[in-house]
């Protein structure tokens, strides 16, 4: 049977995908389960909000003010030809908080703080550092994995509010100070057309969905990491692409859910 | 059980898939001893370590401890079983974000509500006693490996555990560092009245300061006794392993297929 190389290849891998997800749901069915001492002893979660999310601050604060200034130059050179540039200050919000800050957000935790993650705790794995905290009778799930993952569900809506506060004043930079669209319609065209509910909250919703699932997949490959260099570069690379890939099928998922006939 | 047996390892088998590993081991600590389990890479030692700390189940057997049968406890009797071990694992393992002082204080903190006081007080003892008070502000990195496996050695016994295992705790070390490791490990054993287990390949420091020897060859034990007895065993493998000579029952090649064929050389 010539193909019948291929078939059992490709079943092995299904079979093993499948294996695999069912693994990550019990990790993070155990995650949660094991949530509670993080919140009653809540400085471990305060002192792993500074590594994913204070540490993270100046590349999405960065990255925001130049989609936010690429977004005011696009925006502006559209709507100039419809005699609509007073708009650009709701074009820029809108994209950026509804989509952009979000996913962008996401993106670059996952590049950052998501395979950060990932390496240390593969890291804390090969060097029998979990083993040891084991055998210590310390459940660490309990002591790493849900401190981590708390502060990353806690940490993305932030990040992401900060990307879109950068690239509305990176929009704001080069529409108003640079081309010179009137400020006033800037801000009060803004101001009118974004609504708290249906924009801010929906952005919420979003990054916290980005945010558990970035950080799950980060904590989840990081914990089933073989123990040898191999394994753990591997799994970094694999937090970045699922994280990636999972992020942007969520995003199209949420937003057709979200703004379906808005 | 007899009355000072801490741990009894009863006819343990283990395997992984259809591989043996462990092939009926009986072996029987007592309080205040100290053993080593010593044989070749792959024999089967740290399997049977793992089984003590009950890290794996057994195929067959079983392992007791204070009369409790290891494999048989749910999950909170074995977290407080291991509360009362403490295992040295072959490179410290020690916490790399944590402090040496955080890394001694770690289970204080997790285990018992005593006051940051007293466990700084503790913390301090259990450094001291390795020789090493002074460090307790260096993170691990800053450690040479013999200083990091003496820190490990302080958070091993921080709760004064009545079982210490010892995962290879001479491997990579200097000379000075071994002995003084080696010397920690009899006297911590002495001082806190417990039992060690140390799995070892360093014949001449175990020798020195273990009460009493298994060898083990092909997951079985191939021969048991106090450090004289085995320094004067007439068995072919010990003597091969106590003097670590070239010629004996352990060969030097892997077994591969024919030398001239595979060098496509023909006869």
């Amino acid at each position: 049977m010539p193909y019948a190389h291929a078939i059992r290849a490709i079943g092995h891998r299904v079979i093993d995908a499948v294996w695999r997800l069912g693994k990550a749901a019990r990790f993070f069915f155990f995650t949660l389960k094991y949530s509670s001492n993080s919140f009653r002893r809540f400085h471990l979660i305060v002192k792993e909000l500074f590594s994913t999310g204070v540490l993270s601050l100046i590349i999405i604060i960065v990255a925001g003010l130049f989609v936010g200034m690429v977004l005011g130059l696009q925006g502006y050179e559209t709507l100039k030809r419809y005699g609509s540039e007073s708009a650009l200050g709701s074009m820029v919000a809108l994209s950026l908080v509804r989509e952009l800050g979000p996913v962008m957000a996401a993106l670059l935790f996952a590049s950052r703080a998501g395979s950060a993650m990932t390496a240390e705790i593969g890291l804390m794995k090969a060097t029998e550092q979990i083993s040891a905290m084991e055998m210590m009778a310390v459940n660490p799930i309990a002591r790493i994995v849900a401190p981590r993952f708390w502060a990353g569900v806690i940490s993305m809506p932030l990040l992401a509010a900060m990307f879109s506060a950068a690239g509305i004043f990176g929009g704001y930079f080069v529409g108003v100070v640079q081309i010179g669209v009137d400020e006033g319609s800037f801000w009060s065209q803004m101001q009118a057309a974004v609504d708290f509910r249906d924009d801010i909250m929906n952005g919420v919703i979003k990054s916290i969905v980005f945010g558990t699932v970035v950080t799950i997949i980060a904590l989840f490959e990081g914990y089933d990491a073989p123990p040898t260099a191999e394994g753990v570069s591997g799994a970094t690379t694999r937090t970045v692409v699922t994280s990636s890939l999972a992020i942007l099928m969520l995003d199209f998922v949420l937003t057709s859910i979200m703004f379906k006939g808005n | 059980m007899s009355s000072s047996a801490v741990v009894e390892i009863r006819d343990l088998h283990f395997a992984y898939d259809k591989r043996a590993i462990l092939k009926g081991i009986n072996m029987t600590f007592h309080k205040g001893k100290v053993i080593a389990i010593m044989g070749l890479s792959g024999c089967g030692k740290t399997t049977l370590l793992r089984h003590i700390g009950g890290v794996l189940k057994p195929t067959k057997g079983y392992v007791k401890i204070g009369g409790q049968v290891i494999h048989e406890l749910d999950q909170a009797g074995l977290y407080a079983m291991r509360r009362k071990m403490g295992m040295l694992f072959q490179f410290g393992a020690l916490f790399t974000d944590m402090s040496v002082y955080d890394n001694v204080a770690f289970q204080m903190r997790e285990h018992t509500d005593l006051p940051e006081e007293l466990i700084h007080d503790l913390v301090l003892m259990k450094l001291h006693a390795v020789g090493l008070r002074g460090t307790q502000h260096l993170m691990p990195s800053e450690l040479s490996g013999g200083m990091a496996r003496r820190v490990a050695l302080a958070r091993t016994v921080a709760l004064d555990p009545m079982l210490i295992m010892y995962d290879e705790p001479f491997a990579g070390l200097d000379p000075i560092s071994l002995s003084v490791v080696g010397d920690l490990i009899r006297r911590l054993n002495d001082a806190l009245g417990a039992t060690s287990v140390v799995v070892t390949h360093d014949v001449q420091e175990s020798l020195k300061i273990v009460d009493y020897i298994y060898f083990m060859e092909n997951g079985v034990i191939v021969a048991e006794g106090s450090p004289d007895e085995i320094r004067a065993s007439g068995k072919a493998f010990v003597h091969q392993f106590v003097h670590g000579e070239m010629d004996g029952p352990v060969p030097f090649h892997y077994p591969g297929g024919d030398y001239r064929q595979d060098m496509n050389l023909r006869a």
